[in-house]
C-alpha cells in the first residue's frame, strides 16, 4: 500500500492530512499490519481539547489494545463512525476510508516537524 | 531476551517459510499468526487448521508402579484407563493450587505418556521425580517429541490420506500407535480448539516433512495453517483453561470448575487434603463466563465488579470470532457465579457493561 505524499508521520505511526486549519487523522499501513486483525476501536469524543502526544484513542486487535497518540494538537471535530460498526475497514483502507478523527489544528506548525512520506518508509524500513 | 536466545521448534524453517509472525511465547520463538487470526480460527471451525504445537512437553513414566506413581501424583483416575486411553487431569501442589493441567496417555500397564505445558516442563518432571516413591521411572522426554496438531471437522479426511491407522475408530480422547507419512507416530485424538481432530507425536526430525505432507493434504479441504493466536481464541471459546489464566498455583480445581477431574474417591494423591478442606469450607470463588453488553474487549487481569464493588478479575477475554461478541472468563464470588448476573468490567478505568453467561461459548454439534 503506498503511503500519500501528501500526509504526514510519526514515529508512532499515525498520520495527519494537514488541509487548511483541519487535519484528518489515522493509523498507517504499517501499524494495521503490525496489529493484525483489528476488532475495537476507541476513539474521543467531539470537542475534545487534545494536545500533541496526547491519548486520541485506542485500537484492539484480536490479540491486544495499543493506543493511538494524537500526532497535532487540536479539537476534535469529528470521528469516524464507520469504525464503530466495522473496525476491520482500518485493516482494508488505513490511509483513506478508515481515518480516525478530524482536529480543528491549535498549532499547525506542528505538522512541519512531521516525517515526509518518504523518510517514514524510512524509518519503518530500519525499525 | 533476543529471538537467537529463544527455542526454536523442529518446524522453525516451515514457520519462516509460510512468513509466520513470530512472537515470544515462554521462551519459544512460536507462530502466533500465518494469514490472520480471525481467518485460521474460521478455517478450524470450518474446515481445518494445522498447528505447531511442538513446543508442548513429554514425561514418561514406566515401571511397575507407574501408574501408581500417576495416580498419586495427579487429580484424575488413572487406575481408570485403558491402555490407548487418554484423559485430562491436573498436577496440584500440596496446598491444593494447581502446578499444571496434563493429558494422560496410558500406553500400557507399565508406561504413562503425559503431556504438559511448555512453560512448565522442566518444572512439572521435578515435580513428579521429587514426589516418586514408587517403583517407577520419570523420563523427561520432550527432546524426543515434535508435536502437530490437526484440528477441525476435515482433520480426519486430511490425516487419513498420510496414514493407514484406521481413524474414525478412535474414539475421542484415544489414541493410536501407528504411523504417519511411513513414520512411527502417536496418534491421539484430542485437542485445544472445540473441534474434533488429532495431535500427532513424532520424533522431531520427521516433523518438517510430515507438516508439509499434511499441508498439501489439506489443500483441498481449505486447511490453514494456524498460529497461537486463533489456538487463543478457539480453546476460550471452548472455555479450555490455559495455565498461567484461568488455573494457577492460588487456583484450585473446584474454583476453575474442572471438579470432574477430581477423583477424590481414587485414595490418596497430592492436594487431596488441601481439597478436602477446601470442600468442607466451601467454595468461594468460581469461574465465569461473560459477554460484553457495551463496547469494548475485556483483558486478562482486569478487575470485575458486581453492584458497585470490586468483585473478581478477567482471567482471559477477547473477541470470539464465531459468535461475533466480545467475550471472556473471570473469576467472581460463588453467589455471583450464575449466568445472568450483570457485572462491570473495569476497561482501562472505565466501567464497561457485561453480562455472565452459561459455558461453554460454543460447542461443536456431534456428528
Amino acid at each position: 500500500m503506498s503511503y500519500p505524499e501528501t500526509y504526514k508521520y510519526t514515529k508512532e505511526h499515525e498520520w495527519v492530512n494537514a488541509d487548511g486549519g483541519t487535519g484528518t487523522v489515522g493509523i498507517t499501513d504499517h501499524a494495521q499490519h503490525e496489529l493484525g486483525d483489528i476488532v475495537f476501536v476507541a476513539l474521543p469524543k467531539k470537542g475534545t481539547h487534545l494536545k500533541k502526544g496526547d491519548t486520541l484513542g485506542s485500537v484492539e486487535s484480536v490479540k491486544a489494545v495499543s493506543d493511538i497518540y494524537a500526532p497535532v494538537s487540536g479539537e476534535v471535530i469529528a470521528v469516524n463512525e464507520l469504525l464503530s460498526n466495522s473496525p476491520e475497514k482500518l485493516n482494508q483502507d488505513p490511509h483513506g476510508e478508515a481515518w480516525l478523527a478530524k482536529l480543528k489544528l491549535s498549532a499547525a506548525d506542528e505538522v512541519g516537524g512531521l516525517m515526509s512520506a518518504a523518510d517514514y518508509q524510512q524509518y519503518i524500513g530500519a525499525e | 531476551m533476543t529471538d537467537t536466545e529463544l527455542k526454536r521448534t523442529p518446524l522453525f524453517d516451515a514457520h519462516s517459510a509460510l512468513k509466520a509472525r513470530m512472537v515470544d511465547f515462554g521462551g519459544w520463538n512460536m507462530p502466533v499468526q500465518y494469514s490472520g487470526i480471525i481467518e485460521e480460527h474460521n478455517a478450524v471451525r470450518n474446515a481445518a487448521g494445522l498447528f505447531d504445537v511442538s513446543h508442548m512437553g513429554e514425561i514418561e513414566i514406566r515401571g511397575p508402579e507407574a501408574q501408581r506413581l500417576v495416580d498419586y501424583v495427579s487429580t484424575n483416575n488413572a487406575a481408570k484407563l485403558k491402555a490407548g486411553q487418554a484423559h485430562y487431569s491436573a498436577l496440584l501442589y500440596e496446598h491444593g493450587g494447581f502446578a499444571d493441567d496434563i493429558l494422560v496417555h496410558k500406553i500400557s500397564d507399565a508406561h504413562f505418556f503425559l503431556c504438559v505445558n511448555a512453560s512448565n516442563q522442566e518444572k512439572d518432571f521435578e515435580h513428579i521425580r521429587s514426589l516418586n516413591s514408587f517403583e517407577a521411572e520419570v523420563d523427561f522426554a520432550s527432546e524426543r517429541y515434535a508435536q502437530i496438531a490437526i484440528q477441525g471437522p476435515k482433520a480426519l479426511s486430511i490425516l487419513q490420506k498420510l496414514t493407514e491407522a484406521k481413524l474414525d475408530e478412535i474414539k475421542y480422547y484415544w489414541f493410536a500407535d501407528g504411523s504417519v507419512s511411513g513414520v512411527t507416530a502417536r496418534i491421539a485424538r484430542t485437542g485445544y480448539t472445540g473441534e474434533d481432530g488429532f495431535e500427532v507425536y513424532v520424533a522431531p526430525e520427521n516433523a518438517f516433512r510430515i507438516w508439509n505432507e499434511l499441508l498439501s493434504a489439506g489443500a483441498e479441504f481449505g486447511m490453514k495453517p494456524c498460529g497461537l493466536g486463533a489456538r487463543n481464541t478457539l480453546r476460550l471459546e471452548a472455555k479450555m483453561a490455559l495455565y498461567g489464566h484461568e488455573i494457577t498455583a492460588s487456583i484450585n480445581p473446584f474454583e476453575a470448575d474442572l471438579g470432574w477431574i477430581v477423583k477424590m474417591d481414587k485414595g490418596e494423591f497430592v492436594g487431596r487434603a488441601a481439597l478436602e478442606m477446601a470442600l468442607a469450607n466451601g467454595i468461594t470463588r468460581k469461574l465465569t463466563g461473560f459477554e460484553m453488553k457495551d463496547r469494548g474487549i475485556a483483558r486478562d487481569g482486569y478487575e470485575v465488579w458486581v453492584n458497585g464493588e470490586p468483585a473478581g478479575w478477567v482471567t482471559s477475554g477477547g473477541p470470539s470470532p464465531t459468535l461475533g461478541k466480545n467475550i471472556g472468563l473471570c473469576y467472581l464470588p460463588a453467589e455471583n457465579a450464575a449466568p445472568g448476573v450483570p457485572i462491570q468490567i473495569q476497561i482501562r478505568n472505565a466501567p464497561v457493561e457485561a453480562l455472565t453467561v452459561p459455558t461453554p461459548f460454543y460447542k461443536r454439534e456431534k456428528a
